[in-house]
């Protein structure tokens, strides 16, 4: 019982992982670049929905806004940071992400200060028991959340037109501009996925543990990106089944007594395994360079 | 005689500080087929690029259809009818065929007229027919030029500039593409096409451009310039 529970648990936060994961993975393989500040966009939803609460009151309307700001401030960072930094050195683009995270945080920490906020009007407390196993609601929310999403992600990718733009982008700019596709545009709206889905990714997380701090994307967003490298990176199918993968190596790590202390040395060798096996990670392509 | 449909005008590209067009000037006027042949580097693909706004000239000027293109950001290039066929055929691998053709008509709004091209190409091409669910990358090179060509007909263009072509294929399958392209102008299209078949690219083109090394250095009726002593010498290996 204790093992399944852990595993329970594990989809769970494997599921919020994995729509974390979905931000970088679809911005790598998109914009070729990895947004290093995608974590502190879950922290900025995570206080949006601190103010919306304190306004409004009611959580979903609080989820909606954090929604509709981490939107505009991804499509924004993209716009004002990323973009005068196309065709650019990797290297530059990397330490600007890094600089856009450092920036979001301390912005943070100077409007709302350094000591968490607790918003316990979203958390979810409560389970249901069957025989000997407990689960929380949040934790069910958790799962139906992330098969919605991953469901709903994979038939606008397969099958809307955006969607294979977006797949003809990820593939071959040139090309893609060449049928038509205005490529800066579905650069812009694979931000906009990847941020409203930080934002969902944050009330997840908010139901569970309602402690808010301007670091509070920081530890996920390093545990997603390491889900999206495991599953391989650009794939999204591939996010999906890395954060699956570490959230439940990170449950079943933390309920075994001698590992948990361990548990995070324990995630991150899982990644140094995967990688020694296969270097472009379980689902990813090997990139067939160009001469 | 009205307007050339394409008329480009000392077009000078650069590479950083390499100079890769020294300001060559050609046109193609409706309905033609014009071929640019020369030899590798002499500023094929780039003259291509330049037109459909994959790169841009630092001198001169592209004029199509009475249109300045300096401005026009290549995505916007396509839906007006200009159509280009990459190097390399370019297909998107991960799609499937019928997804890479779908693309191909990515600006076309009207869902009976893509129907209808997608089946004139269909007609045309019953391979990518049969093989619509594959992956476009598990096509062989003669079948991923096709789906190339098919692409860039569902854009329904005016004019399609094409790059290399025959490159790679087996001499019956070399046929095949210039049958093709001869389609193209019995269809009402006008082709601005790069080769390294320098014959076979004359046989089919009305007028051929020579380029070496960033300047064109010939031009002519592709029929005089077959039987041209230099041509022959440097570019038929006669």
């Amino acid at each position: 019982m204790d093992f399944l529970s852990a595993l329970i648990n594990g989809l769970s936060s494997g599921g919020t992982y994995a729509i974390i994961a979905l931000g970088y993975t679809m911005v790598y393989g998109i914009a070729k670049m990895l947004n290093f500040a995608h974590g502190d966009v879950i922290m900025v939803g995570g206080y949006t929905m601190f103010l919306t609460l304190m306004a409004l009151g009611h959580p979903l309307v609080a989820l909606a806004a954090a929604t509709v700001f981490c939107v505009i401030l991804g499509v924004t960072i993209e716009r004002l940071a990323y973009r005068p930094l196309r065709g650019a050195s990797p290297l530059a683009v990397l330490i600007t992400a890094i600089g856009v995270s450092f920036l979001l945080q301390s912005l943070a920490q100077i409007i709302f200060g350094s000591s968490p906020k607790m918003l316990v009007q979203l958390q979810i407390s409560g389970g249901i028991t069957l025989g000997a196993l407990s689960i929380d609601y949040s934790t069910l929310l958790t799962l139906a959340v992330t098969a919605v999403v991953m469901v709903v992600l994979s038939l606008f990718v397969k099958y809307s037109k955006t969607g294979r733009a977006m797949v003809a982008v990820s593939e071959d700019r040139d090309a893609a501009l060449l049928m038509g596709v205005n490529t800066n545009a579905i650069i812009a709206i694979t931000f906009a996925i990847g941020s409203a889905l930080a934002a969902i990714a944050g009330y997840l997380m908010l139901c569970k543990a309602p402690s808010l701090s301007n670091t509070m994307g920081a530890m996920p967003g390093i545990k997603a990106f390491t889900a999206a490298v495991i599953g391989g990176i650009g794939s999204i199918p591939g996010a999906m089944l890395g954060g699956i993968l570490l959230g439940v190596v990170e449950s079943i790590s933390y309920s075994v007594p001698a590992l948990a202390p361990f548990t995070d040395a324990v995630e991150f060798s899982i990644l140094i395994l995967v990688l020694l096996v296969r270097p472009s990670g379980i689902l990813g392509k090997m990139r067939r360079e160009k001469v | 005689m009205s307007e050339p449909l394409l008329q480009v005008k000392d077009l000078e590209v650069y590479y950083g500080v390499i100079q890769a067009l020294k300001g060559i000037s050609f046109h193609v006027n409706e309905g033609e087929i014009v071929s640019l042949i020369g030899a590798n580097g002499a500023g094929k693909t780039t003259t291509l690029h330049t037109v459909t706004g994959l790169l841009h000239p630092k001198h001169g000027s592209v004029v199509y259809a009475g249109q300045n293109l300096a401005k026009v950001p290549a995505h916007k290039i396509v839906s007006m009818g200009l159509a280009h066929v990459p190097e390399g055929r370019r297909v998107f691998q991960n799609l499937s065929v019928y997804d890479n053709l779908l693309l191909g008509a990515y600006t076309q709004t009207d869902k009976e007229k893509i129907s209808r091209q997608m089946d004139s190409v269909f007609d045309q091409f019953p391979r990518l027919k049969e093989r619509r669910r594959q992956l476009a990358g598990t096509l062989s090179g003669g079948e991923q030029q096709m789906l190339a060509m098919g692409r860039a007909l569902l854009s329904d263009p005016k004019m399609i500039v094409m790059d290399e072509p025959s490159m790679g294929l087996s001499p019956l399958l070399v046929s095949e593409i210039f049958e093709i392209i001869q389609s193209f102008r019995a269809a009402g299209k006008t082709v601005l096409l790069v080769e390294q078949n320098a014959k076979k690219a004359m046989t089919v083109s009305d007028r051929v451009y020579v380029l070496e090394t960033g300047s064109i250095i010939k031009e002519g009726m592709a029929s005089d310039l077959i039987n041209d002593e230099s041509i022959k010498k440097a570019y038929l290996g006669e």
